[in-house]
């Protein structure tokens, strides 16, 4: 369970609202007009099988994804207002990536550095303060030193979070944290973001870890060919799906060696 | 009595040297030594060629070559990321510029910036600009690909990270992408150099004085005041040795040690 009141951060959380979101690639239409809300310090995880559409729903909050059609609301920002002044916003945003997307350049205390130095102006010793704190944060403060082809998939996630939250950020977004990991390292990724929601920090999760949606989410949305097909508290979509979709969605997921007579 | 596979491998091996050894034996046999030997290899006379050969000749390579790679990285950068715009008049600027200076032989754009750029404008230019300006623009358009090449290598993911931390286009682009297409660019980039170094010596068509005499005019110059046939010329040959190898060298040492530090 989470907590939106105890937090620990002194930063504001700020929530989003989405309204009638459409993307199309050519004439493929990925979104076809979703509606979303997150409550600050809410925690909301995004499920559905590939190709679903809810990566790029994720990836059009912080506009890595321009949006055809439809508005979306980040705090105080309109994302998707032509005006709006992305640099700052995303400054409030952060992302967390499938594949990690470390800069291999730069070592980890760097990766968690540069951002706050280029973008808010940190100098760099209030920087690698806020760096290591958040290093810490995730159990890695003793890696500083390290590059980030020496760390493991687990611990490379882990730093990347520690990053995204060296912006001190309103809202985290995460497109399938642990997708590419193995399995061994995913619950060290898993706990760092428990704790995350517990000390109400926003949170848009894309997520095949049922366990951590049910155990974290406030709630838990549904998507299948571009539209939201089932949302509600966790315990009911993931426990007691009332959609024939979702059911056969979670029947495969929780139970993936059971056989069954494809119908169509 | 049959042979296994490991012992044709090997008698195929010593065919293969001895047919080496054959060929440079009889190449050595084939040369007239006597009139080579003091056409070519007649070292006995070189020795007014220093210490200029390093004080001028050396030096003045040396220079004309960092002043071009100046230029022709800097133009190299600004061309490549005018080709990978997403502003269409950018990219074909760049794709007119880059096509029109690999296809025209260098010794051309020499002539033209040397003679015909002073003549059009009623200027004189000191050597050093024509140099930087005709090789740097030239080695531009080769150094341009290179560098668009290393920057799309450089995974998508690099910059939406980048763009994700707030940062704005252009800082993602110095800070997180450019640094480490340099590193994929690095072997390439040693041999833009390795041919900038070379092509140095196209300037002897300048009229040049003689202190700004590069390796080979200054071979060249020997050739006609020494009386050791080509000798000069074949000294001054090797001193592009001493440039360009320690070259190769260097940039082998900072791609192992880049090597460590990159996924």
């Amino acid at each position: 369970m989470n907590n939106s009141t105890g937090s620990t951060s002194t930063v504001q959380a700020a929530g989003v609202n989405i309204k009638d979101l459409r993307k199309s690639y050519g004439s493929n239409e990925v979104l076809k007009g979703i509606s979303l809300t997150v409550e600050p310090g809410q925690v909301v995880c995004l499920i559905g099988p590939s190709g679903s559409g809810k990566s790029t729903l994720l990836r059009c909050v912080n506009l890595l994804e321009q949006p055809n059609g439809g508005t979306i609301n980040v705090g105080e920002f309109e994302a998707t207002d032509p005006d709006v002044d992305l640099n700052r916003m995303r400054r409030n945003v952060g992302m967390v990536f499938q594949h990690f997307n470390l800069f291999p350049h730069l070592s980890v205390l760097d990766n968690c550095t540069i951002s706050q130095m280029k973008v808010l102006k940190r100098s760099k010793s209030e920087a690698a303060g806020v760096a290591r704190h958040n290093l810490e944060r995730v159990g890695l403060g003793h890696l500083a030193d390290r590059f980030p082809d020496q760390l493991s998939g687990g611990q490379q996630q882990r730093v990347a979070i520690a990053r995204a939250l060296s912006m001190d950020p309103q809202l985290m977004l995460f497109d399938e944290p642990t997708s590419a990991l193995d399995p061994e390292t995913v619950g060290d990724v898993l706990a760092v973001m428990r704790k995350l929601a517990q000390e109400g920090m926003t949170m848009l999760v894309v997520t095949h870890e049922m366990g951590f949606a049910r155990e974290v989410a406030d709630r838990v949305v549904f998507m299948d060919a571009g539209v939201v097909v089932e949302e509600g508290p966790a315990e009911n979509v993931i426990s007691a799906p009332t959609q024939p979709r979702t059911k056969e969605f979670l029947r495969r997921v929780l139970d993936p060696t059971h056989i069954d007579v494809v119908e169509d | 009595m049959a042979m296994t596979a490991r012992q044709r491998a090997k008698v195929s091996l010593y065919v293969q040297a001895g047919i080496f050894v054959v060929a440079v034996v009889a190449v050595i046999l084939a040369v007239d030594w006597k009139t080579i030997g003091t056409s070519v290899f007649n070292f006995s006379k070189i020795g007014p060629m220093f210490p200029d050969i390093f004080l001028v000749g050396l030096k003045n390579t040396l220079i004309y070559t960092a002043l071009a790679f100046v230029v022709g990285l800097s133009g190299g950068l600004l061309l490549a990321l005018m080709k990978l715009s997403s502003f269409p008049l950018y990219r074909w600027l760049a794709t007119g510029y880059i096509e029109f200076f690999r296809g025209v032989p260098a010794l051309l754009v020499f002539i033209a910036f040397g003679y015909g750029v002073p003549l059009a404008f009623g200027v004189q230019w000191d050597v050093n600009i024509v140099v930087m300006v005709s090789l740097g623009m030239v080695a531009s358009a080769y150094i341009a690909e290179t560098l668009r090449a290393g920057l799309q290598a450089v995974p998508k993911g690099q910059m939406e990270a980048a763009r994700s931390l707030g940062m704005p286009q252009w800082r993602a682009m110095i800070s997180i992408v450019i640094p480490q297409a340099f590193k994929i660019v690095l072997p390439p980039l040693t041999n833009e150099i390795i041919l900038l170094t070379k092509d140095s010596s196209l300037i002897y068509v300048l009229g040049l004085t003689a202190s700004q005499y590069e390796l080979t005019k200054f071979g060249r110059d020997g050739i006609s005041s020494l009386g050791a046939g080509l000798t000069p010329l074949l000294v001054a040959g090797a001193f592009y040795l001493v440039i360009t190898i320690p070259l190769s060298l260097l940039a082998r040492k900072f791609e192992s040690r880049s090597a460590r530090t990159k996924r």
